[in-house]
């Protein structure tokens, strides 16, 4: 993954798999990078991400908890159909923004 | 209905074998054809099934997944994905959405609810102590 950081947001850039398999890696360098308290929005950029099952469902529900401890936001942009069918069933969409 | 081809994989339950079973049953499933949309519904719930069986069938030991996959004449293809593990021990709560056995590990509650929105027909048999069978079922083209 590759990230940016504009003042209090971060874009995070994921690409591959997000399985149960990478997520504990996927989980632990997104909580580095949030890890400073001055970070309130996370942006995850999916465009470069080719599979994602409900273990990434998983991950993104754990780091908006941390985010919303807070006061900050997740959002996820460049969502393919089949992950947003997930987003959408897990009603990810009521709390974390598509942009 | 004939039956057209037939596969059978063993792996162990390391998850390092999510992304090998679901590009297996993927590659097996690509002859008859199917849409983009049709293989990657099939990566997913297999996807599922075998981290349901890495995560909740040996959750302290490791042992043998298995996976047959049946593709037939009219279309259909049939998957099945065993484990020898714990088990489960009310089917009906284990497939509502959200539930989860391990919340302190983040995960969604949500792998049958996904097998069930991506698959035809999924159904599942346990017997606590002895393993599950996770059949599931998707049509590639029509008859």
């Amino acid at each position: 993954m590759d990230y940016e950081r504009r003042r209090d947001t971060v874009i995070v850039r994921l690409s591959g798999e997000l399985d149960h398999c990478s997520a504990q890696s996927i989980r632990r360098e997104l909580d580095g990078l949030i890890s400073d308290q001055g970070i309130k929005r996370l942006i995850l950029d999916l465009k470069e991400m080719s599979f994602m099952d409900s273990s990434g469902i998983g991950v993104i529900l754990g780091r908006y908890r941390v985010m919303a401890q807070r006061g900050g936001v997740v959002a996820v942009t460049n969502m393919n159909a089949h992950v947003e069918r997930i987003f959408i069933l897990s009603g990810m969409n009521q709390i974390i923004k598509i942009i | 209905m004939q039956i057209i081809n037939q596969m059978k994989l063993e792996f162990l339950s390391v998850p390092e074998n999510e992304g090998f079973a679901r590009v297996a049953v993927s590659a097996f499933a690509v002859q008859l054809d199917p849409t983009l949309d049709v293989l990657a519904d099939i990566k997913t719930a297999v996807s599922e099934a075998v981290t349901n069986a890495i995560v909740h069938g040996y959750p302290n030991r490791l042992g043998m997944v298995q996976i047959s996959a049946v593709l037939k004449s009219d279309g259909l293809l049939e998957i099945s994905v065993s484990d020898q593990g714990t088990g489960i021990p009310d089917i009906q709560k284990a497939m509502q959405p959200f539930f989860t056995t391990q919340p302190e590990k983040e995960r969604s509650g949500m792998g049958f609810p996904v097998m069930q929105t991506f698959m035809d027909l999924v159904q599942v048999e346990s017997t606590p102590g002895q393993g599950t069978v996770v059949r599931m079922e998707k049509r590639l083209r029509r008859a």
